[in-house]
């Protein structure tokens, strides 16, 4: 290289710089987008009619009914009819004819209206029918605002999921997500998200300009631990996302990492590396008590131990641990004693979570240069890999038990995905810029917004 | 790390680059070959750095006409060495890095002052937090060797970032070679 042109090479990263300091600096706002990509089978066939609008007024901006068959849809167990299709639009029982949607040949039937009670307040009203039965299952309304008719729509797709599957709806739920764009012009590359479970309201936790990982919803929904290079070393931290307050739990020399709410919210399983005598350090799980900010070791091994996560009952850590050579899931009696391993098909697993009735294991399976997500039936034993990816990983699900929200690649890009825990329908949830990755469902959350 | 100081890092390090030019310009006689190893030394030095980490950021105080280069600048040195990479989900050393470890042990031993850390970092594959620890056992073994070497325990720290700081951003085994490494950084010399 000639001086020239290294002179010249010198002045466009001047000019670079002077660029990335006089812009202001470019946002990062996260926009996800959610689709269905594949036709799902054994989908129960139901008419959803929109809902119609009683008001002097324009009606609300919120599309309710698209949001409630949307969240129905997204769930893999029903397949509501394309508008066009639908025979007739009654809004209340008298005008239902169930003859004419028994032809169409649809289970069952959502209809209702929205009522505005006062300027931006509404009454959402409906009712869900057995059109075989001829019979009305259940009907509400329900009192709503321009500020959380979305949180109302969610709502009545939990009524009609609980109504239909005996299965509880987990519409009304939260994911956490970490968003990563290196080509941003600040400081911050790394940000911690917190969005409804069909993407909506993605709110920003933390900007950080290293690496985020790790996060892990409290059992109450209100705040997630998480592993923090913000300083260029890892950090736990515990942030109550209401209050947008946190603080910082564990920071010992080498790795603090992989924190696990106790189903009980007293209690963290995490992992240090601190350095022992023998001057090796080895990672370990450790639980933390929050109140008594005591720690104890649980697995003393020389082998990396770690993602613990609590079983429901909170009386064992599952873990991955490479003692066997590769890593496999293990669990520990919380009481200490001799690590069982769990799993034995596959050539690698790690990353375990637990379905919240504790009968299902979900984990990273990897061999052969690809990974994805599989699930181990704890109680018949069978091993079923529901996804299809090359490099699928951060499994999570959701507080129904019903689905599995990972992170994957498509086009080169990171995306989440949700996936039932049958394998049989996958959504896609992407974001406009930059990769999307580390996922975590929340549990059920009492308070609304 | 701020913005600001990230901002003072780029500057030092478009120093470094600049100084040697600048330098150049003032000696027009000054041979092409002599300008070809300068450039080649630039890279070098910030190819040894990729973590963008301004350890060597004292580097810009010294003089680039001083007649003796210090050891850790010298580009054919074996010190310049500072990347030792690893096999798929190993962290044995193999035998053609074991030179450049032992020159680094003999530096640590005879600069009592000088301080490394060694950063370990793994391929895509695998979860992050298993890849920490992957990463970590890399540096461990990196560190227990310079020690084993002479290196006192107080000089070499490790830290381990897994998968997320790639040398290079391919989705294969050409690119996934060159992540699974530990680097040697000077943190005081």
């Amino acid at each position: 290289m000639t001086t020239r042109k290294l002179k010249k090479l010198k002045l466009k990263k001047l000019i670079w710089l002077f660029i990335a300091l006089c812009l202001p600096l470019q946002s990062a706002r996260a926009v996800l987008t959610i689709e269905i990509t594949e036709g799902v089978e054994g989908a129960l066939p139901m008419a959803i009619v929109p809902f119609a609008w009683e008001g002097a007024n324009l009606p609300p901006r919120e599309d309710v009914t698209a949001v409630i068959a949307g969240d129905l849809s997204r769930s893999g167990r029903f397949a509501p009819l394309p508008e066009e299709d639908l025979v007739a639009r009654p809004h209340e029982a008298a005008q239902v004819n169930f003859q004419n949607w028994r032809i169409m040949g649809v289970d069952n039937l959502l209809i209702g209206k929205i009522r505005a009670s006062s300027p931006g307040n509404y009454v959402v009203q409906f009712e869900l029918f057995d059109v075989f039965k001829a019979k009305r299952l259940v009907g509400f309304n329900i009192p709503a605002n321009d500020a959380n008719l979305r949180y109302v729509a969610h709502q009545v797709s939990n009524i009609v999921y609980e109504a239909l599957t005996g299965e509880r709806g987990a519409f009304n739920t939260r994911i956490a997500y970490v968003t990563v764009n290196k080509k941003l012009m600040g400081p911050n590359k790394y940000f911690l998200y917190v969005a409804d479970a069909d993407g909506y309201n993605p709110r920003e936790i933390l900007a950080s300009p290293r690496e985020l990982i790790s996060p892990s919803w409290s059992p109450d929904g209100q705040k997630l631990a998480y592993v923090s290079f913000e300083k260029n070393y890892s950090e736990i931290y515990i942030h109550d996302i209401r209050k947008g307050i946190r603080r910082r739990i564990a920071r010992y020399p080498g790795h603090n990492g992989a924190p696990s709410w106790s189903p009980d919210g007293t209690q963290l399983a995490i992992v240090l590396s601190k350095r022992r005598k023998n001057d090796r350090s080895n990672f370990n799980i450790y639980i933390y008590t929050l109140k008594t900010k005591q720690l104890k070791r649980l697995t003393k091994h020389w082998a990396i131990d770690t993602y613990p996560i609590w079983t429901p009952d909170g009386k064992f850590i599952v873990f991955t641990s490479d003692r066997s050579g590769r890593p496999q899931i293990y669990k520990i009696p919380l009481s200490g004693g001799r690590a069982e391993r769990l799993t034995f098909e596959g050539k690698e697993n790690d990353r375990p979570v637990l379905s919240p009735d504790g009968k299902y294991l979900a984990m990273v399976q990897s061999g052969g240069g690809r990974s994805q997500i599989a699930v181990l039936d704890l109680v018949y034993g069978s091993l079923r890999v529901v996804t299809d990816g090359s490099l699928d990983e951060s499994p999570s699900f959701a507080p129904n038990g019903s689905m599995i929200i990972y992170a994957t690649n498509l086009d080169n890009k990171g995306v989440l995905s949700a996936v039932s825990v049958d394998g049989r329908v996958q959504t896609f949830i992407r974001e406009t810029n930059g990769d999307v990755r580390e996922p975590a469902w929340s549990p059920f959350i009492k308070q609304q917004p | 790390m701020n913005i600001f100081n990230q901002q003072v890092a780029i500057f030092k390090k478009i120093a470094i680059l600049i100084v040697p030019v600048v330098v150049l310009w003032g000696c027009e006689s000054t041979p092409d070959e002599k300008v070809d190893t300068s450039a080649d030394a630039v890279k070098v030095d910030s190819g040894a750095t990729p973590s963008g980490m301004d350890q060597d950021a004292g580097a810009t105080a010294r003089p680039m006409t001083e007649a003796k280069k210090h050891p850790l600048d010298d580009p054919s040195s074996m010190l310049a060495d500072r990347t030792i990479y690893f096999d798929f989900d190993k962290n044995d050393i193999k035998d053609e890095f074991r030179d450049v470890i032992k020159a680094h042990a003999d530096f640590l031993s005879s600069n009592p002052s000088a301080k490394v850390s060694i950063e370990g970092h793994a391929d895509e594959r695998g979860t992050r937090e298993y890849n920490i620890g992957l990463g970590d056992r890399r540096a461990n073994a990196v560190r227990q060797l310079l020690v084993l070497q002479g290196a006192s325990s107080g000089q070499v720290d490790t830290i381990s970032y897994c998968e997320e700081r790639p040398a290079a951003l391919g989705h294969d085994e050409s690119s996934w070679s060159q992540n699974r490494r530990a680097e040697i950084v000077y943190t005081s010399r």
